[in-house]
This record gives C-alpha cells, structure tokens and sequence, in this order.
C-alpha cells in the first residue's frame, strides 16, 4: 500500500491504496465521487475526463498515486450549487441522451475554454476528440459549448 | 480492468531511478502512462514494479544548447506544443505532436514516453528519424547517446537496456528548413495509418537537402533515402518532387492490417510523401 495526499474537489484527504489503483477507481471507491463514470478499458472513450492541476486528463489512464499532490476537479466539483455555465448549456441545449459520456464531456469543454475562450464550430470538434457520445451525433454538443463560451466571455 | 498488482516507487533523481530499476529484472519506467496504463489495463505487460518518473526534475522541460534543441524525455506533448524553442529550432516536432492523441492523452503523454514506447503507428520515432535526433540514455554504466537511426531496433523495441532510462533528446536546428507531418487517420483521436514527416532546406531556390521518415511502414521508423535523393540538387518544382515520392515505399516492408493491406500503405506513402513534400519546398 502506498499514502497518497489527494484534493478532491475542494476536500484533501490522505489514504492508503494499492499502487495498482486506477485514478477513476480511487474517486469512486474511495471519495465517493460516482459522478465520474468508466466507458472503456482502453483510455478511448473519454467519459472518465478530470481536470488534474486544472488539466483534462482521462482518469482511467493514471494511477491513483500518480494524483499524489495533486488537485482533481471532477464534475461535481465545478461548482457550488447552481449549475456551472457548461453544465447549464449543457441542460438548455439538450446536449445528452443516455447521458453517459456527459461528465468528461462537460470536463473536456472546460479544458477547452480555458485555453480557447471563443472556439470556432471545428474547434470544438476538435478540442473534443477525446471524447466519444454513441448517442446524440455531437450537434447539440458543439452548440452547448459554444453558447457556454459566449456566456463565460461575457462574464469574465 | 485493473492491473495485476505491482510495487511503486517514485525516485527524485536519474541515478535513484537507474537503481531501482536494477533492483528488478521486470521493473518498468513509467512516464505519462498514456501507453502503459492501457497495457496494463489489458494485462498485456505485468511488471512488477513501476518506476514513476515524474519527480526526477532534470528530465522535465526545453532548452538550447550549442547548435541543439535539447528535450527533457519527461516533457509532455502539451508542454511541448506551448514551447516557443521547439516553435522556433524544431517546428516539425510541433507539428507532428498536435497530430498526438487528444487534449488528454496530450497532457500526460511525454516526449521521451512515445520514443521509449517505440510503436510503430507512434508519430514521434518518424520524427526524431528524419531530425536525425540523438538519444541520451542513463544506465548503471553511465551515460551514452544513440543515434535516432539506430535508437528503434523493433516492434515495440529500442536499443535501451532493461536498466537503462531514456533522459533526454538532443535535436538538430532544422529552424528555417521547410518542413511538414503528414498524418492519415481515419478518425480523429486515431494512430497514423501511414504518416509522413518531411524536412526540406533549400539554397537559391535550389533543393541542398531532404530528409523524410515513415510513420508505420515496417517494425520501426523507415528513412526513405529514395526519396531523399531524388529530390535533393533539383529546384524542388512540383515535377521533381511528384518524381521524388514515387520511391516512397522502396524498401520499406508495410503491415497489412484491420486498418489496410500494405499495397494500400505502400501507395499510400506515396500520396503522403507528395503532400508533405508540396508544404516542406514552399510555394
Ligand atoms: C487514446 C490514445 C490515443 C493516442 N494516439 C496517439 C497518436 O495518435 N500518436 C502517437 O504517437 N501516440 C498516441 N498515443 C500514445 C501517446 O503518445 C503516449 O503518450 C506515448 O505513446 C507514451 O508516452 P507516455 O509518456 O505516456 O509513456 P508511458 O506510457 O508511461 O510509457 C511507454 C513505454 O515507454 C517506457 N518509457 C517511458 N519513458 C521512458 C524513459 N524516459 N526511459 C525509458 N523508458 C521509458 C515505459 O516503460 C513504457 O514501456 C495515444 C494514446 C492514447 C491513450
Ligand atoms: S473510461 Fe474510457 S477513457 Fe477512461
Ligand atoms: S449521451 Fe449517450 S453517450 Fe453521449
């Protein structure tokens, strides 16, 4: 077993793992954070996305003591109470179906608007190709993050 | 699914890192994990330790030295897209690594992680080929450097020893070179199918040097030295490099594949080669 010194959003915790565990595995089991779910087994499909250090990275492709130091955001941490704005496009564009890709969804577009405030429509395509929806066609997707990244312009 | 269970250990300097891994015939470094992670997942490797190399500062980060463009093997692709030295000295690196992945992968993966992983689909060994790049590895004999050209030794092989650490990557100024990654996929977040990286200099309108490697032609990183002679002495028209990537694929031995037979690489490489080479001579 390994100590590892997590913040989860907001929440530091110290706890013993297996080195094996998986980051995803971890904020599950151990911290209680089931909004961030497993796709995949093979690091594609994206819906495991976090912000680590306030980077995208794929939770299921990192170990739990590699997050050792380190500050997570998953989705439930965006924000305190009220929806953040993505999450709340996410709702007024009815940018999910089955809703199982949504979390690292809304966590990759985060990513995205941090490093590119005002996306063009392939931007956003782009900026979201580590993240795979089998149900919506990605139209209403695009058009969520857009109209987050207006209002977030606006209100910065 | 979950790895089979191995020991962790999270040395802060090159020589500590050496150490353990010579404690364990089956230790592995790990660096970003964006290859070995899935590996693991798939219980297709079980090491049975993992040497986190993340704390070991003097692998992190760009800097110059000399006539070098010189690169921690612990940068990330991310880092490496956001560096104004690789913009400048080894634009092509760049290139291809926007082309690496998703955001993701990108934030985690490293440099130094694609060349040691060695895939044959990977974009970066291609790239460190036609860089003519030298690879600077750490083992419990000291220091020594490979070249790039005798680095990738197989599938999923270098020439780095079980104990051996990749710590840095010497690159050539290629600044003011033409240069271009041309990547086939089929859907974005995807390997190369084929890819092609391409490196042109030319003097007076005169082409005085080509240098062009294949991503994903044979076991390992194929120079296309074809090519590379056909076009260098020639005025780099669009006659003479249509001429020049029609020997893309001599000597170069394709996989045939889920994702295509090797007679559509070979033409493949020839369509790319022609593409990379139109951007890297320059309008
Ligand atoms: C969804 C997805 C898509 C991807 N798409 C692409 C793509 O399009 N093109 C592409 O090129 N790559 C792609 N990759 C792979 C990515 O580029 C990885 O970052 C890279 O292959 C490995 O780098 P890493 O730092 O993650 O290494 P790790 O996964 O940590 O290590 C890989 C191997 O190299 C060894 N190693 C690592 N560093 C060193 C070192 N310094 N010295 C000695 N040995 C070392 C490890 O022991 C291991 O065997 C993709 C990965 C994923 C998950
Ligand atoms: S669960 Fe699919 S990428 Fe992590
Ligand atoms: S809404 Fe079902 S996978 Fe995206």
């Amino acid at each position: 077993m390994t100590r590892i010194s997590v913040t989860v959003d907001g929440v530091e915790s110290t706890d013993e793992v297996e080195p094996r565990t998986l980051l995803v595995q971890y904020l599950r089991e151990a911290r209680g954070r089931t909004g961030t779910p497993v796709g995949c087994d093979t690091s594609n499909c994206g819906a495991c996305t976090v912000l680590v250090d306030g980077r995208a990275v794929k939770s299921c492709a990192l170990l739990a003591v590699q997050a050792d130091g380190r500050e997570v955001t998953t989705v439930q941490g965006l924000s305190n109470g009220a929806l953040h704005p993505v999450q709340r496009a996410f709702h007024e564009r009815h940018a999910l179906q089955c809703g199982y890709c949504t979390p690292g969804m809304i966590m990759a577009a985060v990513d995205l608007l941090r490093e590119t405030p005002d996306p063009t429509e392939q931007e956003v395509r782009e900026g979201l190709e580590g993240n795979l929806c089998r149900c919506t066609g990605y139209q209403n997707i695009v058009a969520a993050v857009r109209d987050a990244a207006a209002e977030l312009r606006g209100a910065s | 699914m979950i790895p089979v269970g191995f020991e962790y250990s999270r040395p802060s300097t090159v020589e500590e890192a050496v150490a353990a891994l010579a404690a364990d015939p089956d230790a592995k470094v790990l660096a970003g994990g964006q290859s070995l992670l899935p590996v693991l997942r798939l219980r297709l490797a079980a090491p049975t330790t993992l040497v986190d190399l993340r704390d070991v500062e003097s692998l992190h980060g760009v800097r110059v030295a000399g006539d070098d463009l010189v690169i921690g093997a612990m940068t990330t692709h991310d880092e490496i897209l956001h560096d104004a030295r690789v913009a400048e000295h080894a634009p092509l690196i760049a290139a291809a690594t926007a082309t690496v992945g998703d955001r993701q992968v990108r934030h985690l993966g490293t440099f130094g992680g694609s060349l040691s992983h060695a895939d044959p689909a990977g974009d970066l060994p291609a790239v460190a080929c036609a860089l003519d790049a030298t690879m600077v590895a750490v083992g419990p004999n000291g220091r020594r450097e490979i070249p790039a050209a005798d680095f990738f030794v197989d599938y999923l092989t270098t020439a780095l020893a079980p104990d051996e650490i990749l710590v840095e990557v010497r690159v050539p100024d290629t600044a003011g070179w033409g240069h271009r990654y041309e990547k086939f996929n089929r859907m974005a977040q995807a390997w190369s199918i084929v890819g092609v990286a391409a490196l042109v200099r030319r003097v007076d309108g005169g082409v005085t040097d080509t240098r062009v490697a294949l991503t994903n032609m044979g076991r390992r990183p194929v120079r296309a030295t074809a090519v590379e002679r056909a076009l260098t002495g020639t005025a780099g028209d669009a006659g003479a490099v249509t001429a020049a990537a029609g020997h893309a694929d001599e000597g170069a031995e394709p996989p045939s594949d889920v994702n295509g037979a090797a007679d559509y690489r070979a033409h493949l490489s020839r369509v790319l080669t022609r593409r990379a080479l139109t951007v890297a001579v320059g309008a």
